[in-house]
């Protein structure tokens, strides 16, 4: 704590200067729960392949209107490489105990340590017309921090971090709950809140396709914003603030 | 400083693509393997421990059926033992129940008929994805078993049917908790009609908590067993044995 450098006592950190960003928590959170979404991505679009259409209602089937035909996801991409649901489904089914549990875990453990409440909190003054527009140039010149305030996260990050956090990865987990027979005998609940099993389906898949489009996003950025930093940052916790 | 970042850069999209093809590599180290099937046990102790031994599978109006109830696995046994049988409307069928039970049973379809029946309207889920939502009547597996009477040894009820698979009978088995949950029956008739041949005549179980392979059809023979080592390779079922489906299948 005393090595973390204190913004806000009046002093606007140079350029280079060495700072604890990152706690242990999160960074080991961060990335358990990265291996655990590729792999279920990965594994999940196997899952696909073996009935590759989407429904809305309680049931669905191939006679069935689908409202989304997918198509087949190639082997560079799947869990196992060469089509094997049954194995897709062992490396999902562990995984999503990974995620699920990791995420109660760092929800739970970041209320405590203070980090959601100090880093992820989107504050009113973040969301104004004029701060977004400003973060939006700023990400244009690819500036990503605030100089007077290096350590907080801006806007942006703030909104798709806890977006990610609090929506599309519970929601994923949900879904996924709600297509088990045995849980939707034990929580019928979760067949009411999506809509029947075949929605819930849908949606998992749409969670999905968002954590993934977040994940591309995240790693351009991360690349964007210098590479060598940002990983060390998230591997040791220190970064430097950037020129 | 370039290389080095762009050997971060590569490492960051190479990572992830190593990690997807490594996976194939990991699943054929036997101790990688045992850990990763490991998530069955836990999915199970989980589900177990989150759920009532008698938590009812949500049932439905019957406006909400499937208007097509699709057909899988087998479609027709196609023997010619059970040919005769389905020539005879399934007259001289006879559902043998034993293995460690104080009073083996031979049951007709007449004998079915004879005991309390249920009748649920539930969702099929198949491992691959789709649902289809029908209505199953029969007696209820749990008095079946408890006229034969179940020793104190047996632990799990193995199902042995007439379609065949790779020459031998397809079977597959369930514990005791689903053995006895009220809505696991022997069902004889679907949506109000006898069972048809492509969805298992004349009888098949439903297992309302586990995936669609669990709901062995053409049954022929009932056997509670205390384990299951001496079925087939061990494993409990069909796919099971041949293609590493889980043995729970409650999700
Ligand atoms: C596999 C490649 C990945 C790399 C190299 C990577 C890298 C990073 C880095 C450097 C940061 C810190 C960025 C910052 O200071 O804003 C970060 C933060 C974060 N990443 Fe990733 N990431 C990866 C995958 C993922 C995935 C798959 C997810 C989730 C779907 C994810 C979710 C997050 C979240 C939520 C944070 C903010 C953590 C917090 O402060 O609570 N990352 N990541």
């Amino acid at each position: 704590m005393d090595a973390r450098f204190r913004s806000g006592a009046g002093e606007t950190p140079p350029p280079g200067t060495p700072i604890h960003r990152h706690r242990l928590a999160t960074r080991l959170w961060h990335w358990v729960n990265a291996v655990a979404v590729i792999i279920l991505l990965g594994s999940g679009l196997g899952i696909s392949n073996a009935h590759p259409r989407l429904y809305w209602g309680r049931y669905g089937a191939n006679f069935d209107p689908a409202w989304l035909q997918l198509p087949r996801f190639p082997a560079w991409i799947t869990i196992p490489a060469s089509y094997n649901l049954a194995i897709s489904r062992r490396w999902h089914l562990f995984f999503a105990l990974v995620l699920g549990f990791g995420l109660l875990a760092h929800l739970l453990w970041s209320l405590a340590n203070r980090h959601i409440q100090r880093d992820l909190r989107v504050r009113r003054s973040d969301v104004t017309p004029a701060h977004l527009w400003a973060d939006l140039r700023a990400h244009w010149n690819f500036r990503f921090h605030d100089p007077e305030r290096p350590r907080a996260y801006n806007a942006f990050q703030k909104l798709s971090y806890v977006a990610i956090l609090f929506v599309a990865l519970p929601l994923a987990i949900l879904t996924g709950l709600a297509l088990s027979p045995a849980m939707d005998a034990a929580w019928p609940w979760l067949l009411d809140l999506f809509g029947g099993r075949q929605s819930a389906r849908s949606i998992h898949f749409l969670a999905a396709t968002g954590i993934a489009l977040f994940t591309i996003v995240h790693l351009a950025l991360v690349i964007l914003a210098g590479p060598v930093n940002e990983v060390r940052s998230m591997l040791t916790g220190w970064w430097r603030v950037p020129e | 400083m370039i290389a080095r970042r762009t050997l971060i850069t590569g490492g960051i999209t190479g990572g992830a693509g190593l990690l997807l093809a490594g996976c194939d590599r990991v699943v054929q180290i036997p101790a990688a393997r045992k850990i990763l099937f490991a998530g069955e046990d836990m999915q199970r102790g989980l589900q177990r421990a989150l759920m009532d031994r008698g938590a009812l599978a949500p049932e439905y109006r019957p406006d909400q059926r499937s208007p097509i109830f699709r057909a899988n696995g087998t479609y027709d046994p196609g023997t010619a033992a059970y040919k005769a049988l389905a020539a005879g409307g399934f007259a001289d069928w006879r559902l043998a129940v034993g293995g460690l039970v104080e009073r083996p049973l031979r049951l007709s379809l007449a004998d079915l008929r004879a005991l309390p029946n249920r009748s649920q309207i539930t969702r099929h889920d198949c491992v691959e994805g789709w649902s289809a939502i029908g209505q199953w009547t029969g007696p209820m597996l749990g008095n079946v078993l408890k006229a034969a009477g179940l020793r104190r040894a047996a632990r799990y009820i193995v199902f042995t049917c007439a379609d065949l698979y790779g020459g031998a009978p397809y079977y597959e088995s369930i514990d005791l908790v689903d053995a006895f949950h009220p809505q696991t029956i022997l069902a004889w008739a679907m949506n109000g009609r006898p069972l048809d041949v492509p969805h298992g005549a004349p009888c098949r179980l439903r297992v309302e908590r586990q995936l669609g392979y669990k709901h062995a059809k053409y049954l022929m023979r009932i056997d509670a067993v205390a384990t299951l080592s001496g079925i087939g390779r061990g494993k409990g079922g069909y796919w099971e044995d041949n293609v590493d489906y889980d043995w729970y299948a409650g999700i």
